[in-house]
């Protein structure tokens, strides 16, 4: 230990090494945790064994969002889906965006167009009030359902329920308020939206070219199990119903939200492991760091070796002496490694909008892992050393 | 040769009987070739002697004193300490040996110079398992011993050669071993410091019994002791009292 005090700044450099190693592995870790819980949270508001339909075939490259032009999809075809054997229900919509005004606040933000069955499909829950019901959608009624944080920018601590607000100039009646979702799989705010009768936008708010056709539909199936079957089923009367020939392609696509979202958590966990990966070789290149100061003290201490070994210090004792400044040089450096990489985890936090999640779990590894690598890499110079013939030793200049 | 034939003797501290030590060496030719250092040494050292060791430089006489610490291996021969196979031992029963029954001087003092006197004093009881409270007790009463205790605190570059030589001798005596190995002590020393330490050696060996064997160059070093050999090219050529080896002075 005293040897450590000695050379300050040669082990505060080697230290240096294992610090910026354990802080990557710290950072890197937590931004993969981050993630993770990210999607999860995200994937837990999205529902159970969703589909998405799309007008549009299934382009190469993925899916072709919000291909205005298509127009292929219909309430009459989401009705149709609903009563399929293997379908719990469906929630077609079409969407846009308008200006709010309450009083003299303002507010722009995207306004859906559904029914109420989406609320249930989509895993919606209401705060306060009600959601629409199929009589306002029948007689095309200008209410309103507004999302969380739409309600918190237009009405403030004021409870928006029985108020009216305007959409683009026409009065709506606000009739409930959502429960907070937080972000969407791709990062949308679901929480700024309202949402109003698809007959009531279709005719008064956003407007349709083709009357009836939608933007997409939400169908839920009616169990895991027969996710397949729904997906083939729906397949099959979409196609029975736009007399698509055999051998032609789909004008629609169906995806299985589900299976995208296991995907997704898998690919989270991917990232994670190839972030811990690449810090963990900074961790490598600090160990080696160590090894190679631990080999040059060893060679300078070739003396004091020996005169140890003259006066009773045996190759055990020698060992541990060496093995343990290996140790204690990681150790101190997985430390303050953990302490930097939490820091600068925080201030990523918050200079950019980014979940960031630390886990004792995970400071606990670092400093197993740093441990472990000061075992690994001082164990080579501590064996040398206490190998030496105590003759060489006091014999070396 | 005058080679004198030790008798036999179970009780003796060192005994060493037909020992060879010899390194192997590349020559030009890049044939390994056999240098001899040193060749059939027999040797018995009693309990409480005082032996010096004497002979031109190169002629072996570390060789042996670093086989005699358990510090070196010899080539071929026996080696018995306190009536233990010194060959037969193992590196950690070795290093005890070297902790509880051998206390070295060398000529450089050899302190660690990361630590105080003190320090330096109570490491031999560290490895032999003593804590670090009693150690430093222990040591401090070394120091006062030696003459030593206001200079318990100073690392070795804040003394001069005779106060770390006697620092050393301290370390050397820690563990109260039966023998002390001192390879040219006074070798680094003036004259009237190499007295003092002489001195220190001749108490140690008249009061306490203990054996000490030391090498050195110089005749009134030697003098102090009351046993002399002379080695030359790796024999013993001379084995006997201080006395009459000058009767033989013009022989070697
Ligand atoms: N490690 C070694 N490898 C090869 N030869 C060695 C080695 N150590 C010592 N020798 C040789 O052994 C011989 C004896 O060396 P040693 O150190 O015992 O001499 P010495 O009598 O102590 O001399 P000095 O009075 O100068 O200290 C020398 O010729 C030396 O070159
Ligand atoms: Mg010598």
């Amino acid at each position: 230990m005293r040897a450590l005090r000695m050379n300050r700044l040669r082990t505060g450099l080697t230290m240096l090494g294992m610090i910026i190693g354990v802080a990557a592995v710290v950072l890197m870790l937590s931004i993969g945790q981050g993630a993770q819980t990210k999607i999860n949270q995200s994937i837990e508001t999205m529902g159970s064994n969703l589909f998405i339909v799309l007008p549009g075939a299934t382009s190469s490259g993925g899916l072709s969002f919000g291909s205005g032009s298509v127009k292929t999809l219909t309430v009459n075809d989401a009705m149709a889906i609903a009563e399929l054997p293997t379908v719990n229900a469906t929630g077609p919509v079409i969407s846009g965006t308008a200006q709010l005004n309450f009083n003299a606040k303002n507010w722009s933000t995207s306004i859906t167009g559904t029914t109420p069955d989406y609320f249930m499909v989509g895993n919606w829950t209401i705060e306060d009030g009600s959601i629409f019901s199929e009589t306002d959608v029948r007689s095309a009624a200008r209410v309103v359902v507004l999302g969380s944080v739409t309600a918190e920018n237009l009405f403030g601590t004021i409870n928006p329920v029985g108020k009216t607000i305007r959409i683009t100039n026409r009065p709506f009646l606000v009739v409930g308020v959502l429960a907070a979702k937080g972000q969407s799989l791709s990062g949308r705010d679901q929480d700024d939206n309202v949402f109003i009768p698809i007959t009531t936008s279709e005719r008064q708010i956003t407007g349709n070219q083709f009357p009836g056709s939608i933007r997409y539909m939400l169908v839920q199936g009616k169990s895991a199990e027969t996710m397949e079957e729904a997906e083939i089923e729906i397949t099959q009367l979409l196609r029975q119903r736009h007399r698509i020939s055999d051998g032609m392609e789909n004008d629609f696509t169906v995806r299985n939200l589900t299976a995208i979202a296991d995907v997704a958590t898998d690919t989270a966990k991917i990232l994670s492991i190839v972030l811990g990966a690449i810090a963990s070789i900074s961790l490598l290149v600090g160990g080696i760091g160590i090894m190679n100061i631990m080999l040059v003290s060893v060679t300078e201490r070739t003396r004091e070796i020996g005169i140890r070994m003259a006066i009773g210090a045996n190759r055990n004792a020698i060992l541990i002496q060496f093995l343990l400044e290996a140790i204690m040089i990681c150790f101190m450096g997985g430390m303050i490694g953990v302490i930097l990489g939490i820091g600068s985890a925080w201030i990523i936090s918050q200079l950019i909008d980014m979940l960031v999640v630390i886990t004792l779990s995970m400071v606990f590894l670092a400093f197993l892992f740093s441990s472990a690598v000061g075992i690994f890499f001082g164990f080579y110079p501590a064996r040398k050393a206490a190998s030496l013939k105590p003759v060489d030793a006091l014999r070396y200049e | 040769m005058s080679t004198n034939q030790p008798a036999p003797s179970p009780s003796a501290l060192i005994r060493i009987a037909q020992l060879h030590k010899s390194y192997k060496l590349i020559d030009a030719d890049g044939k390994t070739i056999e240098n001899a250092v040193l060749q059939n040494i027999n040797l018995n050292i009693e309990k409480g002697e005082f032996v010096a060791i004497m002979g031109h430089s190169g002629s072996g006489k570390s060789t042996l004193m670093n086989i005699l610490g358990c510090l070196d291996t010899p080539t071929s021969g026996d080696y018995w300490l306190e009536n233990q196979n010194v060959a037969m031992l193992s590196n950690d029963a070795l290093a005890r040996l070297r902790n509880r029954y051998i206390g070295f001087v060398f000529q450089g003092f050899n302190l660690l110079n990361r630590m105080t006197a003190l320090d330096n004093v109570a490491v031999p009881l560290l490895y032999a398992g003593e804590n670090r409270a009693s150690s430093r007790q222990q040591a401090m009463e070394q120091l006062r011993r030696t003459g030593l205790e206001k200079f318990a605190m100073h690392h070795p570059n804040q003394l001069s050669g005779g106060q770390q030589q006697r620092v050393a001798i301290s370390r050397a005596l820690i563990n109260q071993p039966p023998l002390i190995l001192a390879d040219e002590p006074t070798g680094n020393l003036d004259t009237q410091t190499s007295q003092e330490i002489m001195v220190l050696f001749e108490r140690l060996n008249r009061e306490q019994g203990i054996t000490i064997v030391l090498v050195t160059h110089e005749k009134d070093i030697a003098a102090y002791a009351r046993r002399l050999i002379l080695i030359k090219d790796g024999s013993i050529v001379y084995d006997g009292d201080q006395a009459l080896e000058n009767a033989l002075d013009p022989v070697i």
